[in-house]
């Protein structure tokens, strides 16, 4: 750990009440956190992954257990997830990320918009 | 759902949160927003989706010598104590709740993608390396 600030602990936990509350989004939080202590950009966004992926494990834990998981029901997804994960991680580090941001961040307004008014 | 949009939605969502920007929320967004799932039954299936997209990304990050593992584990054994607390209030929520409670927190993430400063960044990643 390069270096560690007093926000890293409570951050954390954040990241984790993220992963369980949302089943997505720990990253959010894990990226510019990984930042703050001192890591690259493409490390922080690797190692955030790390990071969520054992949350994600135990956030599907408590999904199944809660019983409101099937875990067939997710298995049409797991093609192209695959194929996706390929393609997003050699990409990392090769492109200029800026105008992807900017349509990533349209599309999510759009959406939580059409997600609020339902 | 046809089985192409479930190709499309699954592998733009896994493109994106392999480069870490956030698109493990693609998916629970397209499944919520526009094929109209369940909140939590949407997230669940968000958490296994993940799984395989992670272990790639995971592979090919390692590969490249990309992650910090010393900086991976303190932030797991917390994070282990938010998970609890999170999928605890996602349950007593409940989906109509939660999903009200995602689409502002969405809101939050676009804008600041939308915002953020490419100059700002670029610079700071100079400096760094």
């Amino acid at each position: 750990m390069p270096k560690k600030r007093w926000f890293f602990y409570p951050l954390s936990a954040a990241v984790g009440l993220l992963s369980g509350l949302f089943g997505a989004g720990g990253g959010v939080v894990a990226v510019p956190l990984l930042r703050a202590c001192g890591l690259e950009a493409d490390k922080a966004h690797a190692t955030s992954i790390s990071v969520t992926f054992p949350l994600a494990l135990l956030s599907g834990y408590f999904y199944l257990k809660g019983e409101h998981l099937v875990l067939s029901d997710a298995l049409p997804y797991l093609p192209g997830a695959l194929l996706g994960a390929l393609v997003g991680a050699w990409l990392l580090g090769r492109i200029g990320a800026v105008w992807l941001r900017r349509i990533f961040g349209a599309v999510v307004v759009f959406s939580a918009v059409r997600l609020l008014l339902r | 759902m046809s089985w192409i949009t479930i190709g499309i939605a699954s592998f733009l969502s896994a493109a994106l949160g392999a480069l870490g920007m956030g698109g493990g929320g693609v998916l629970v967004l397209y499944l919520t927003a526009y094929a109209g799932m369940e909140q939590l039954a949407a997230q669940g299936i968000n958490l296994v989706f993940f799984v395989p997209v992670a272990a790639v990304a995971l592979l090919i990050h390692q590969k490249n010598k990309r992650i910090v593992w010393s900086a991976t584990v303190p932030c797991v054994i917390l994070g282990s104590i938010g998970v609890y607390f999170g999928a605890k209030l996602a349950m007593l929520l409940g989906s109509q709740a939660l999903s009200k409670l995602f689409g502002v927190f969405l809101l939050l993430i676009g804008a600041r993608e939308l915002l953020a400063s490419p100059k700002k960044e670029g610079k700071q990643d100079k400096g760094k390396k």
